[in-house]
């Protein structure tokens, strides 16, 4: 087996034994209705409406999309437009909180006896990928090939982060439970689970765990970024290359992140839909970092003061990874389904841009074996099939490539600029 | 409370920088440039001076005149420079060692646009210059004598085409020779390319498949394999032209193709041509090729349908 490439960063998990501690539920709580991957919500809640915690106040007829419901019990009191990190616009409902945190009565367990029933209550539990992607969890548990094993995503490969790893060390018996009922209702007959090498506690845990049953491997994965790419994840656990333009499932296979399983777990038990998440707080701005499970809504800033954080040192503010995520504008836009991280950064190398050396460092770690030099080049001149012979396409936006750049070209960035300018069949 | 940066990510990056890369290629020619100090005596000084000097002043003129941003702090001219001299025999006229970074500088390097964007390596093609455009400059001294001016002693390429007598494997490997600045001694050049390797600067992919392909070569045609690698600028070219990022290609594959070619152009110069030495027009030749060679070695991505390849 060929082993791919990839850039060795320094860890920086230092929440990495921070137990998960609650938020307080904030006085106001902004849900925006596009949170993940898919079609924005409508509102099914308008100004003055009472809601209660777990109640659905958005939703859409569009099959790629999942619902959204409220953590908090309290009065609507605004309903307006939003623009998400990433740049679409959506509405948002704003709840201000009763502090009684009643719960509605649509929560109760689902009922579930077939993958049809299941794939049902996946959706209303209003799950999407917690990696940061967030691809809504029901159109990828539903394939339309066959499949023979699911990989559980544990690689957590981005710096900084631990809130997968809190949910291994915290709740591995959801995460174990919630891999089996997957196996169960969609009849897969393997299931891996593939964790990177820098956490050898939760490796340890789940092969003791998973000793009586073979059809549970554990996977340990290099301490080599981007592991937790979907195809590198997917190739170094079980050996299937994921050609261009083809999905996992084409090759057998399902990538889930661990804490959806342990998420989608619980839900069947006690009906509790997506509300609240585990996040990472960190970054060098960050006085107290911590693993916070705060209501999804909850305002950045005050999530940022309850760690003790400089905010006039700040001066840029991640969610997420520092190699993937999104650079947050504003401090008071609200957590939402995919934050896993949130990193305050006060010293960022704004340093120029020069010209490119082609010390071929870029080619040296691309995992996916492209020459970002030749694409950069190549969309300087805006030629399209240069473009297309270099397979701009498959690039996955890891970053690694801009990491390594000694010119401080943006090359990943002109990636995403190239494949822009490739027309789409 | 600041304005937050907003910028796509990846929001971190490594420390290494090009003028920290350049600086560490200028570390790596440290051996050499001591060890020629004590070969060739204290005239090497002023003369590496001039050619560093001029080299960054050109630089500097040059970006000036074309009005673009003044690149002198990224090292590359002074790494040129340095090249530059360590290619020279000692007795170069200081003016020579102007004209030489003239060449590098402007012709080579800036007219192209500047680093990165240059298809020939400056420092070879300046000696090349020298050596074609001014025959006299091929005049070495015996080393250890410091006599500039008397004695004239051969290289040990000129010496084997004359059928004299040879200096010993360890004479060579020490730098006990004639020849330019830095070429002679082949263990200072072999610690600072593997200094250069072992900190990630190069790799030895081009430098292996040059002096391998040379001495197979070489053997197979009955010279002296060992004695064809140790003399003149085999090291030097090697681990310092070979290796230079915007002249040779970018892949590992490509990079083996091109120290290949480097070998085969030495060996067929040196054992076919009339000139006793053929690595800097062999390192030219490749650098000429590169684009071609870079065309024919594209690496497979990952999950490629196929490898595609340019037309025609």
């Amino acid at each position: 087996m060929k082993k791919l490439k990839g850039i060795k960063l320094k860890h920086r998990k230092n929440t990495e034994n921070c137990a998960t501690v609650d938020f307080p539920i904030p006085q106001k709580v902004r849900i925006p209705m596009s949170m993940n991957m898919g079609a924005a919500c409508q509102p099914l809640v308008k100004v003055g409406d009472q809601v209660k915690v777990g109640q659905k106040i958005g939703d859409t007829d569009v099959p790629f999309s999942v619902p959204v419901h409220s953590g908090v019990s309290g009065k609507v009191t605004a309903v307006s437009d939003y623009r998400t990190a990433m740049g679409a616009v959506c509405k948002i409902v704003e709840i201000e909180t009763d502090g009684q945190q009643t719960v509605s009565e649509e929560v109760r367990p689902p009922e579930v006896n077939d993958k049809e029933s299941f794939l049902k209550a996946v959706r209303e539990s209003g799950a999407c990928g917690l990696g940061g992607a967030g691809f809504p969890t029901h159109i990828k548990l539903n394939p339309k090939t066959p499949i023979d094993t699911l990989i559980i995503n544990g690689a957590e490969c981005e710096p900084y982060i631990t809130a997968d790893y809190r949910e291994m060390i915290e709740c591995p018996d959801d995460v174990i439970g919630g891999v089996k009922m997957i196996k169960d209702m969609l009849g897969i007959k393997n299931a891996k689970l593939a964790i990177e090498a820098n956490k050898p506690e939760a490796i340890k845990n789940f092969e003791e765990m998973a000793k009586n049953d073979d059809t549970i491997d554990i996977i340990t994965l290099p301490s080599v970024y981007p592991q937790g790419a979907e195809k590198i994840i997917i190739y170094n656990s079980t050996g299937v290359v994921v050609k261009e333009g083809e999905l996992p499932a084409d090759g057998g296979v399902i990538v889930i992140n661990i804490s959806t399983v342990a998420f989608l777990y619980r839900y069947m038990q006690d009906g509790m839909p997506l509300v609240k998440r585990r996040i990472t707080v960190d970054g060098n701005a960050v006085g107290e970092p911590k693993n916070v499970s705060a209501v999804i809504g909850t305002p950045f800033r005050e999530i940022l003061e309850f760690c003790k954080t400089d905010m006039d040192a700040m001066i840029k503010l991640i969610g997420g990874g520092p190699m993937m995520g999104m650079s947050i504008p504003d401090v008071e836009m609200p957590v939402v389904k995919t934050s896993n991280a949130l990193l305050a950064i006060k010293s960022y190398d704004v340093s120029k841009t020069t010209s490119c050396i082609r010390c071929g460092r870029c080619v040296r770690v691309c995992p996916m074996e492209l020459v970002p030099a030749d694409i950069d080049r190549a969309y300087r001149i805006r030629n399209i099939d240069e473009l297309k012979k270099l397979n701009v396409l498959l690039c996955m936006n890891c970053g690694s490539c801009t990491y390594v750049c000694p010119a401080n070209r943006k090359l990943a960035e002109t990636n995403q600029l190239a494949k822009a300018l490739i027309p789409r069949k | 409370m600041n304005k937050l940066i907003v910028s796509p990510s990846p929001h971190d990056e490594n420390f290494v920088k090009t003028h920290s890369i350049m600086l560490q290629v200028i570390m790596a020619l440290m051996p050499a440039l001591g060890v020629s100090i004590y070969i060739f005596g204290p005239r090497v000084v002023p003369l590496t001076a001039v050619c560093v000097g001029s080299c960054i002043l050109f630089e500097y003129v040059c970006r000036r005149l074309m009005k673009r941003d003044n690149t002198i702090g990224d090292m590359s001219a002074a790494v040129t420079g340095l090249l530059l001299a360590m290619n020279l025999p000692v007795t170069a006229p200081y003016w020579m060692a102007v004209v030489g970074s003239f060449v590098a500088i402007v012709i080579v390097k800036q007219l192209f646009g500047g680093i990165g964007q240059n298809f020939a390596n400056p420092a070879i093609t300046a000696r090349i210059v020298l050596m074609v455009g001014f025959p006299t400059i091929n005049h070495w001294i015996k080393p250890l004598e410091y006599d500039y001016d008397a004695v004239s002693s051969a290289t040990p390429l000129v010496l084997a085409k004359k059928g004299e007598e040879l200096p010993s494997y360890l004479d060579m490997f020490l730098g006990k020779t004639g020849g330019s600045l830095g070429e002679t001694c082949a263990l200072a050049l072999l610690l600072g390319g593997l200094y250069l390797a072992a900190r990630k600067i190069i790799s030895l992919a081009a430098p292996l498949s040059f002096i391998g392909s040379l001495f197979i070569f070489s053997w197979i045609a009955g010279d002296d394999p060992l004695y064809q690698i140790l003399a003149g600028g085999v090291f030097l070219g090697a681990f310092f032209m070979a290796t230079d990022y915007a002249t040779t290609p970018i892949t590992q594959k490509g990079k083996v193709v091109f120290g290949l070619g480097c070998g085969i152009i030495t060996f067929v110069i040196r054992h076919f041509g009339s000139y006793p030495e053929g690595v800097s027009f062999s390192i030219l030749l490749m650098n000429v090729l590169t684009p071609y060679i870079e065309e024919l070695t594209r690496n497979k991505p990952f999950g490629a349908k196929e490898v595609q390849k340019n037309e025609g």
